[in-house]
């Protein structure tokens, strides 16, 4: 390796100096920022599209209110088939054959079908609402799941999804029970029960923000305004924004192969990225890396003053 | 650290890029992100979505973050093309990699903190990845409770104090020599 070596790093001490005031240096590039940030936000300002809101989705989109409340009653949306930390439902992703994330456990649990139910049964006094939650709930899993999955086959042929074009079919009181899921939407009344419940400040949205992925609202909506994580929409943000442009690399791999097609790309990118800043962070001690801008002479158009005045042998 | 070498009065000669400026102008634009972000949580989470002046700071808030980012990438690669961390500085260039791994992590808990769209969809993406290595299960980026308190008092606690220890590592080693720079010159 004595080779390569190269020649010790000298103290700084040992230079001569010039004049150089930090203070004064920090004052005028604090004055430089302070107003640069004004400008931009004076001239830009700053995005804030509202939240979704429950009634907003059942409102635009009613027939994607009950395909999801089917979907998580038949036990077959991204939550109800997720696994840790919601449920057991799936073993989740893993890295060279380490289950990285059924490692983390099932610390946040979530019945995907409970996001419906619970709030219907938290009304009263609608008999009919009564008679199909206890139809329901005096049912088999086997036979809740057959009523639901071929209510979901139903309005995935109906025209538009409208459930009042669904083909007849056995059922059960899956069409009674989404129907009024649907109203409790309109309603404005479902975050509250989702976030809420047991605790009268709700400052947890998991369950309400699961329930608004599992439908298409929510993916429609950014995939209209090129958020879509085949759109490097993970470092955009609504609206002409610069977003989060230091997530390039990170928004990179999910759009090459074997990435943008591997069913473990989450915890492959991550795993990859954690690697890419351990070796960002300890570059110094790498040979080769390091040695780079020893090569390459930048150096020598950062330092031209020095150069100049102290030619090299 | 060397009586003296805190705040001197001068630098070395050779001391003279206007590479120099940006570690500089990357603290100034973390002093304005920090200076709006306490003026932000002043009124709460929900003050700026209704009133025009909390609008016009969360602006502020926003753009003093895209200067920071962008001063501290072009600091990042002046220090590499300079190979800044010789002469027993590595600490100085790990302690500026973590940091701005901590600043990532802030500036994407701020996103979900908002309580807008952009916090809806950026939770519902982000929580495959940080799921999928299983530390969802203690990080729950559905949980705006959770991310504010993140970003408003840990993680800027972190960049802040690596940021403090960064700059005493400047300060001590002095300022590096150029490349195949020799003793005295
Ligand atoms: C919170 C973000 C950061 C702040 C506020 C900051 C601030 C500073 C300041 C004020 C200096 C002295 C002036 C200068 O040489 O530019 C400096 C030096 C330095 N910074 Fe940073 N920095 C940050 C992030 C980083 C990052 C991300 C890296 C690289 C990975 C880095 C690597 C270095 C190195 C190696 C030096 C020593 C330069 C020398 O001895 O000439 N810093 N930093």
């Amino acid at each position: 390796m004595t080779m390569t070596r190269p020649p010790s790093t000298p103290d700084a001490h040992d230079f001569s100096k010039r004049p150089y005031d930090l203070v004064k240096e920090f004052v005028i590039a604090l004055t430089v920022v302070s107003l640069l940030t004004v400008v931009l936000a004076a001239v830009f300002s700053s995005p804030d599209e509202p939240a979704i809101t429950m009634s907003a989705w059942a409102q635009a989109d009613p027939a994607d209110v009950v395909a999801t409340a089917t979907g998580e009653l038949a036990g077959t949306t991204t939550s109800a088939t997720y696994g840790a930390p919601y449920n057991h439902n799936a073993d989740g992703q893993s890295v060279l054959g380490i289950p990285l994330q059924k490692m983390g456990g099932v610390r946040i649990p979530v019945d995907s079908a409970e996001l419906v139910l619970q709030p219907l049964t938290d009304q009263v006094g609608d008999a009919a609402l009564t008679d199909a939650l206890t139809q329901w709930q005096s049912a088999t899993p086997s036979q809740r799941t057959a009523w639901a999955t071929a209510y979901a086959d139903a309005l995935a042929v109906a025209p538009d999804g409208d459930p009042a074009q669904a083909p007849a079919g056995e059922y059960g009181p899956v069409p009674n029970l989404t129907a009024a899921f649907l109203d409790v939407a309109r309603s404005g009344y479902l975050e509250g029960s989702l976030t809420s419940s047991g605790n009268f400040y709700g400052g947890d949205q998991t369950r309400s923000l699961l329930l608004l992925s599992d439908g298409a609202y929510l993916e429609d909506r950014a995939v209209a305004q090129q958020l879509g994580g085949d759109q490097w929409g993970m470092m955009n943000e609504t609206g002409n924004y610069p977003g989060q442009p230091w997530m390039w690399l990170y928004t990179f791999w999910y759009q090459v192969r074997p990435f943008s097609t591997s069913e473990n790309a989450d915890a492959q990118v991550w795993a990859l990225m954690m690697l890419l800043t351990l070796a960002l962070m300890f570059l110094p001690l790498i040979p080769g890396v390091r040695d780079i801008p020893r090569w390459v002479p930048v150096h020598r158009l950062i330092w031209r003053d020095y150069y100049r005045t102290h030619p090299r042998a | 650290m060397p009586a003296g070498e805190a705040l001197p009065d001068s630098q070395p000669s050779y001391v003279s890029s206007w590479i120099y400026v940006f570690g500089v102008l990357t603290l100034a634009a973390l002093t304005v992100v920090l200076g709006s972000g306490i003026v932000l949580t002043l009124g709460g989470s929900d003050w700026w979505h209704a009133s025009s002046v909390g609008h016009f700071v969360n602006s502020l808030h926003l753009w003093s973050v895209e200067l920071f980012f962008m001063f501290m990438v072009i600091h990042l690669w002046g220090k590499f093309w300079m190979a800044a961390w010789r002469g027993r500085r590595t600490m100085t260039w790990v302690t500026g990699v973590v940091a701005f791994v901590a600043s990532i992590g802030t500036a994407f808990t701020g996103y979900l903190s908002q309580s807008n769209f952009d916090s809806q969809w950026i939770g519902a993406e982000g929580k495959d990845g940080i799921n999928a290595i299983g530390a969802g299960a203690f990080f729950n980026v559905l949980n705006p409770g959770q991310m504010l308190l993140w970003h408003v008092v840990l993680l800027p606690l972190v960049v802040g104090a690596l940021t403090v220890i960064h700059i005493l590592l400047v300060r001590r080693h002095g300022v590096v020599p150029p490349i195949d720079a020799t003793e005295g010159d």
